[in-house]
């Protein structure tokens, strides 16, 4: 119960950091990302902050727990052909649409029409990646989930 | 500038912190298109919930804002350009092992090397697609 209550405030804070920065609303993505237009560098205070205090307190913490399973070396912990067309394809879908995964999911929150037919399509790519990554539904699960270190 | 660019910092914080909580207590990344994918998968336990409390975290977060009237609009692009960047990200997010979030934000404070590619790849795309998007397809610049 503990852990449960833990884990869903974890994910509403991260909501919240989404919304208060913005960016949950796809203009300041795509006006970060545009950099020959009229420039809004606020993404990038985004990611100083929430990069800045992640790895000061993880390495803080870390102290009394290791990193765990996702600061592995090798196995997928290798840079391949993989993880680059796989980044450079979510690239393409982020710039058209100006969302990732997480402002997508939050967006929902807002009954927002357009967030429901994204991230039911985002779920279909994924499947689709799924597919051609030779995984189907029946492997060990991934508790690493995305980014092994 | 800079004032206009704290709520961006204070948010980034929080997302920061969010990442940390959620580390701490489950020892998982906070990436949410892996969430995403451990969430619909059939195996349940642990990692299933935690992926489903915490993308409905997210959601939770998204039904505050929009009662206190915070500005979410999509981009104006027609609905089948929508629903092929949907597949894009999610098949891009899925070979390239994470998002904005994953490699972004949890495993460039990793220092992982992996992430950094991941980052600057998606990044350096994305831009590209907005540049190409912005002067050739009219309608499809920023609003």
């Amino acid at each position: 119960m503990r852990r449960a209550a833990v884990v869903f405030g974890a994910g509403l804070l991260f909501g919240v950091g989404l919304v208060i920065s913005g960016m949950t609303d796809p203009r300041n993505v795509v006006g970060f990302l545009d950099f020959t237009g009229r420039w809004n560098p606020k993404l990038a205070f985004v990611m100083a902050g929430a990069v800045g205090i992640h790895a000061v307190l993880l390495r803080l913490l870390a102290r009394k727990r290791p990193l765990g399973a996702t600061s592995r070396a090798g196995g997928r912990a290798r840079i391949d052909a993989k993880l680059v067309v796989g980044s450079a394809i979510f690239g393409v879908g982020w710039g058209l649409s100006g969302y990732c995964p997480g402002p997508a999911i939050t967006a929902l929150g807002f009954g927002l029409p357009a967030a429901f037919g994204f991230v039911a399509a985002m779920i279909a790519g994924a499947r689709l990646g799924d597919r051609v990554l030779g995984r189907g539904a029946g492997d060990a699960p991934d508790t690493t989930c995305s980014a092994e270190a | 500038m800079l004032p206009a660019m704290l709520p961006g910092l204070i948010g980034g914080v929080l997302i920061g912190l969010a990442a940390t909580l959620f580390w701490a207590e489950t020892g998982r990344v906070a990436g949410v298109s892996g969430l995403l994918r451990g969430a619909w998968r059939a195996q349940g336990g642990e990692g299933r919930s935690d992926s489903v409390l915490f993308l409905l975290g997210l959601v939770a977060a998204g039904v505050i804002a929009s009662l206190a009237r915070a500005e979410a609009a999509a981009l104006p692009r027609p609905l089948w350009l929508l629903l092929g960047a949907g597949v894009l990200v999610g098949f891009g997010t899925r070979v390239g092992g994470g998002c904005t979030s994953g490699h972004g934000v949890c495993g460039l404070a990793r220092f992982s090397r992996r992430s950094l590619v991941a980052t600057l790849t998606f990044m350096a795309t994305a831009a590209a697609t907005v540049f190409i998007a912005g002067h050739l397809v009219p309608g499809g610049g920023v609003p």
